[in-house]
């Protein structure tokens, strides 16, 4: 408890977080240092989740579940460590409540077609948006035509917020399922999760939240904010590749269809039938990512040190700080709400910079952002743009590394500028 | 440019820095396609920027040659698509299809300084010539007495 508090009273020290990661430490070419601001996109490593992979590799890797010598049962514990502190983390209420999954992606499909191919019926509604990622629209998109159901989404607002004021006009009782994701992972909005919640369950619809975006920035909280499930990404949160989570409500869990099945799934199988295992077993058929997954906890545990909220806040300091000087920049047009509806994205384009050319420009000078779609082709049609330049931010991004991007933006006027005939 | 002269003056060049500046200068320089060309079936898909590209037999050579025009909405890749022109200019069908424009891209260190998928974008546009060069092949052997 006083650690916390000394915590809180202690200012943020980007650099000294920015120190923990090796990947930023290096020198570049020409003596360039990395300025990384592609986190949305996968998030780098602090040493701590490094030693962690290192560690389980060298020291006691085993597959999970199955071996009764030292390495199996140190490895089982620690697996399960894991869950109990992403159970912590989302402050649910049971380990049991976390499934490990590949990624956001197949969490999202495991919803959609374990619980959705489950209990939608022809007619049934899909409420969505335009501003989802292509992994929370297209699941949806396919168990709409196989069970004929219909996708709807909710109205956005011209600053690419959820309007909830006109939230009646397309949820009712035909509703089954909500799909939204916690933060855009273009326009930055942070949507209304609460009030989704409790206005969906009103109708009795269940309420997919992809987290991909959210969790690695805001706190969650699964019994505050009773959505009924939750999927997101190990990779996007200071942690591995190749895992993720579903968070589910126990009942809701229990309701749900497996779509994967082999071995560690079943409870008991004869030659031609099986009964299942209980949740999160149920939903974990095969080999786990388990040197990622025991990872992923300590990636947890570094997030808890440094403590999300002081992240957050620090990630909204330099959002706000980098809004305002972007906004100064001649043909400037940032897409999404302002800074306090919004988390540490901003995408943009400057007229007449084509954002291909403007990322390798920005590339040149090392400062690696993100161009094109970003999974959101819908949302791009909307912005009726092809592509946008995403700058995403993370707990070791600093001052300097804006200082960078603007130096570099300004690189780019030079080179690209018509007037300016090299 | 003829493609022996840009190839000369690329490999004088130290550094990617250069050679980008290089490119987009021949971007600034690749002629104009027509307005009324920009349309969405000369769009290449794959590409996170946009090619649009027209392709005809000019028969007015002999033997006919295959005249390539295209444009970008990205400086960059309108200076590839320069290089990819001086290497098909004046070439008939079969000259086309014996080009070696994978060999030509690696051998300007191309294919590692673009991003996949922009790749993608500019085999795309080299498919589509190649398989126009293949057309007209197939068209010219059938007109033959
Ligand atoms: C909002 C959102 N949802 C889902 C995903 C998919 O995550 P993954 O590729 O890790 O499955 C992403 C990743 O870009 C995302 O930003």
């Amino acid at each position: 408890m006083s650690e916390v508090r000394a915590q809180d009273q202690a200012a943020y020290d980007a650099h000294a977080v920015r120190a923990e990661f090796p990947v930023l430490m290096q020198s570049l070419e020409k003596g360039l240092r990395p300025v990384y601001l592609d986190s949305g996109a996968s998030a780098q490593k602090p040493r701590a989740v490094i030693a962690k992979e290192r560690e389980v590799e060298e020291q006691y890797f085993a597959n999970a579940y199955r071996g009764r010598y030292s390495f199996g049962a140190r490895i089982d514990d620690e697996l399960e460590g894991a869950r109990t502190k992403i159970a912590e983390f989302l402050n649910a209420a049971s380990s049991s409540q976390i499934v490990f999954t590949p990624g956001a992606t197949a969490g999202l499909n495991m919803v959609a077609f374990g619980w959705g191919r489950r209990f939608v019926q022809a007619g049934d509604e899909i409420l969505t948006t335009l501003m989802e990622h292509h992994a929370n629209l297209v699941p949806w998109q396919q168990l709409a035509r196989e069970r004929q159901a219909i996708l709807r989404f909710i109205p956005l607002t011209s600053d690419g917020r959820l309007d909830s004021e006109r939230l009646g006009e397309v949820l009712n009782e035909r509703t089954k399922i909500v799909a939204v994701c916690g933060m855009s992972n273009v326009l930055g909005t942070v949507n209304p999760i609460a009030e989704l919640v409790r206005r969906a369950h009103q109708f009795g619809a269940c309420v997919v939240v992809d987290g991909a975006q959210s969790v690695p920035h805001l706190t969650t909280d699964v019994q505050q904010t009773p959505m009924d499930f939750l999927c997101f990404s190990g990779h996007k949160l200071y942690g591995p590749t190749g895992v993720g989570v579903i968070y589910g409500r126990s009942e809701r869990l229990e309701e749900m269809d497996p779509i994967l099945f082999g071995g560690h799934m079943i409870e008991r199988v004869w030659p031609d039938h099986s009964t299942w295992a209980a949740p999160p077993a149920r939903f974990e058929a095969g080999t786990l990512p388990i040197v990622q997954a025991i990872a992923l906890g300590a990636a947890i545990d570094w997030i808890r040190q440094h403590g999300l909220d002081r992240i957050h806040r620090h990630e909204q300091s330099l959002l706000r700080d980098l809004t305002t000087r972007m906004q100064s920049l001649p043909g400037m047009t940032i897409y999404g709400p302002d800074t306090p509806h919004k988390g540490a994205i901003v995408s943009f384009r400057i007229a007449g910079l084509h954002p291909e050319d403007l990322a390798a420009m920005l590339d040149r000078r090392a400062v690696f952002t993100r161009h094109g779609h970003h999974c959101t082709m819908p949302l791009h049609d909307l912005l009726g743009v092809s592509a946008t330049t995403r700058v995403s931010l993370g707990a070791y991004n600093t001052t300097e590394d804006l200082d960078a991007l603007l130096e570099a933006v300004q690189f780019a006027f030079q080179k690209l500028r018509p007037t300016q005939r090299a | 440019m003829k493609l022996n002269e840009l190839l000369e003056e690329y490999e004088e060049l130290s550094d990617w820095g250069e050679q980008c500046d290089f490119l987009i200068d021949l971007g600034r320089d690749l002629p104009p396609l027509p307005e009324e060309d920009h349309t969405d079936c000369n769009i290449v898909h794959g590409c996170q920027s946009r090619v649009w590209l027209t392709t005809e037999l000019d028969a007015a050579m002999d033997p006919p040659t295959v005249k390539i025009q295209a444009d970008s909405d990205a400086l960059i890749v309108k200076g590839l698509i320069a290089v990819l022109l001086a290497a098909y200019a004046e070439k008939t069908p079969v000259d086309i299809l014996e080009t070696d424009i994978t060999g030509l891209f690696e051998r300007m260190g191309l294919h590692r300084q673009l991003s996949s998928s922009r790749r993608n974008g500019l085999y795309g546009m080299v498919e589509r010539i190649r398989s126009f060069a293949a057309r007209s092949l197939s068209a010219s052997v059938r007109t033959v007495p």
